[in-house]
């Protein structure tokens, strides 16, 4: 395998709250191909937009990021002053949220919007040569010519998502983080964004990291897939060996919970229990108490990620060590 | 009417006003109204759980509150039970009420903060009279039981924010079946629960269907959850119904070409079944001016010309299985 984009080591992200310390990351070590889609599954709260956000130093107050390191293009980002994270992110790192209007400006026109980003990346570069690529590119996205001069409001969602993953393509970035990109867009409009992502994808060789807590999202789009349990991750592996043969018992529990609409006759399996507290999570592996396999030294010590076969990760005890 | 059927739809509309500003009252006298449901029929009959599918804004809800009557359609009739609801005087219909019970999709928003999770399930048996006191607290209590929100007696005194996303849905279940109603209109009751919840609800809601006799609307945009509690489905879009019959007939062989893409981009969680069919192009167009002919038409892969300027009338194309579309010979 290549040299990673990103190697995250060992990272902690912690909120204070009053009712005590959420550590809404714990210890996690996730590597990021360049050129892959990684995506990133769990349930609610599991801690998903957490390690999103602290890839680019954003987390939101109260938390804070605890401890680790995380390496990209050589630099550990976390011995980053806060000026050159700002230079960073603007010129490699590109976020999509699920809502795209909390990073478009209401007041500027989507051709602006493109136009600004492309001088951001190249301030070298004429304006009318920018405009004229940024037209280019909006019709690369699918986006009507006559839909340049509409400010951000003027866009339906599944446009919105357009201009965002458009914004990311001018800076040229070398990694998207895109947090629930489809999660608010109906379903021909997400299958439409997923079409687009997936032949820019190709195209330009887009790396992404793909949040989502939708699983049938997941299978269509990712290389690989990393799955959260409780703040830590539980395992990692290539798409089609985490769906044909998944070896955590979250894991499974988890896709056999998922509606599947070319199965016929089959049932939802029913997950039983809740996720626990991130500030008192239970001691050893956290999934014991839900867990129909937890034997002795589950409930006592934590299951390290292990590689149980290459690019195979796993955390539980019934699996190596 | 045959008495298998519980509830009767018939041409039925609801416009709705488009609200405009003074300046734009000026410029053009022409008023303009949103076609949310622009002639429907349909039948839910006694015990089955008739899906209502659709992309946002295709008028399923609206659908769902003309059938509970808490707004006037424009034009056509609602059958319940046989009885034409718009010929029931106010009193009348606050008793058909009880028999009809509602559950939205966002417990949070359907919940009185202020009111004790018992008192919120109870209130409706204030209202008709049928408990209080004691009595009341006896049927809450049972009936939280039923629904799984225990331990009961101290989840009763809890107020919406102290419960989860769960356990407050669950909260707006047993308050919709505490007063045994026929029909449940469940406009998208899960949609905001988490993937591993949401199994647990719909199992919950299939049970409680057997064991208090229900008949559900199902209202759903979730093509892929509605195929584990739909027995019929009818698929809408920009405020038509355009196909409709059992869950087999439609899932297996859907006729419309829209049914047929909306089926199709639904994501299936199997990395060896990625998707192949194309996406129509473009977006579901202005419900203001919806396009002449079949609707779907400026959008569909085997548009003619018959389409951009007929309306095609569901016709049945098997037993159970109708289907709006010029194909249809
Ligand atoms: N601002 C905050 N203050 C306190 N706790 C927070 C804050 N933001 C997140 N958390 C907690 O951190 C944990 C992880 O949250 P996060 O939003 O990262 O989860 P997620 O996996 O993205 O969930 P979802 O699928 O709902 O988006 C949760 O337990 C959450 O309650
Ligand atoms: N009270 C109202 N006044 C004006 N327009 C309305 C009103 N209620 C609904 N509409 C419009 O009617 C159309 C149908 O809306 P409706 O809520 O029934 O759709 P829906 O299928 O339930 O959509 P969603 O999946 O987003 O819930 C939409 O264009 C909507 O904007
Ligand atoms: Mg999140
Ligand atoms: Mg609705």
């Amino acid at each position: 395998m290549s040299e990673p984009l990103v190697s995250i080591r060992n990272l902690s992200v912690v909120y204070n709250t009053r009712a005590g310390e959420v550590r809404a990351v714990d210890r996690v070590d996730l590597d990021i191909q360049p050129g892959e889609v990684l995506g990133l599954v769990g349930e609610s709260g599991c801690g998903k937009s957490t390690l999103g956000m602290a890839l680019l130093r954003l987390v939101r107050h109260p938390g804070r990021i605890a401890g680790g390191e995380i390496w990209f293009d050589g630099k550990n980002l976390l011995d980053l002053d806060d000026e050159e994270m700002r230079l960073l992110r603007g010129a490699h790192i590109s976020m999509i949220f699920q809502d795209p209007m909390t990073s478009l400006n209401p007041l500027q026109r989507i051709s602006d919007h493109v136009v600004e980003t492309i001088l951001t990346h190249k301030p070298e570069m004429d304006e009318e040569k920018a405009r004229q690529q940024a037209a280019e590119l909006i019709d690369r996205l699918g986006i009507m010519a006559e839909r340049l001069d509409d400010y951000p409001h003027q866009l339906s969602g599944g446009m919105r998502q357009r201009v965002m993953i458009g914004l990311a393509l001018a800076l040229r970035a070398d990694l998207i983080i895109a947090d629930e990109p489809t999660t608010s867009l109906d379903v021909i409009v997400e299958a439409q964004f997923l079409d687009l992502l997936k032949e820019l994808q190709r195209d330009f060789g887009l790396t992404i990291l793909l949040i989502t807590h939708n699983i049938g999202v997941v299978a269509q789009l990712s290389d690989r897939v990393a799955v959260m349990y409780a703040a830590k991750l539980v395992e990692l592996a290539d798409v089609e060996d985490l769906f044909g043969a998944p070896l955590h018992p979250y894991t499974q529990a988890l896709l056999a919970s998922v509606p599947n609409i070319r199965l016929v006759g089959d049932t939802l399996k029913i997950m039983r229990g809740s996720p626990p507290d991130l500030i008192q999570p239970p001691p050893g592996c956290r999934f014991h108490p839900r867990c129909s396999h937890a034997f002795e030294p589950c409930p006592f010590e934590e299951p390290p990620l292990t590689e149980v076969r290459p690019g195979r990760w796993v955390a539980c005890w019934l699996h190596g060590t | 009417m045959s008495n298998t059927n519980l509830v009767e739809v018939q041409g039925l509309r609801k416009w709705f006003p488009v609200q405009r500003s003074f300046v734009e009252r000026l410029v053009t006298r022409q008023r303009e109204f949103v076609r949310a449901v622009d002639g429907v029929d349909f039948e839910i009959r006694r015990g089955e759980v008739f899906g209502l599918a659709g992309e946002s804004g295709s008028g399923k809800t609206t659908t769902g509150r003309l059938l509970l009557r808490l707004v006037e359609p424009t034009e056509g009739r609602i059958l319940f039970q046989g009885i034409d609801l718009a010929s029931l005087g106010d009193e009348e219909m606050r008793q058909m009420r009880r028999h009809m019970q509602a559950i939205f999709q966002d417990p949070y928003a359907s919940l009185n903060p202020r009111m004790k999770m018992g008192d919120a399930i109870g209130h409706s048996l204030e209202i008709f009279e049928i408990a209080r006191g004691v009595e009341k607290r006896r049927k809450v209590l049972e009936m939280m039981e039923r629904v799984g929100l225990t331990p009961a007696p101290i989840l009763y005194d809890k107020y919406p924010h102290q419960l989860s996303g769960g356990q407050r849905q669950r909260a707006v279940i047993a308050r919709a079946l505490i007063l045994q109603p026929d029909l449940v209109v469940a406009d998208e009751p899960i949609a905001m629960a988490d993937v591993s919840v949401r199994a647990l609800l719909l199992d919950l809601m299939l049970r409680l269907k057997e064991e208090f006799d229900l008949t559900y609307l199902f209202i759903t945009h979730d093509l892929a959850t509605a195929k584990y509690i739909c027995n019929r489905i009818a698929v809408m879009y920009l405020g038509k119904i355009v196909e409709m019959g059992t869950l087999q007939r439609v899932y297996n062989n859907p006729y419309h070409p829209y049914t047929q893409a909306l089926l199709a981009a639904v994501p299936v969680p199997d990395p060896k079944a990625r998707r192949k069919h194309p996406m129509p192009k473009g977006e579901i167009p202005s419900p203001i001016n919806p396009p002449p002919g079949c609707r779907f038409h400026p959008r569909c892969p085997v548009a003619t010309e018959v389409c951009a300027q007929e309306d095609p009338p569901l016709i049945t194309v098997e037993a159970g299985h109708r289907v709006a579309c010029h194909r249809i010979p």
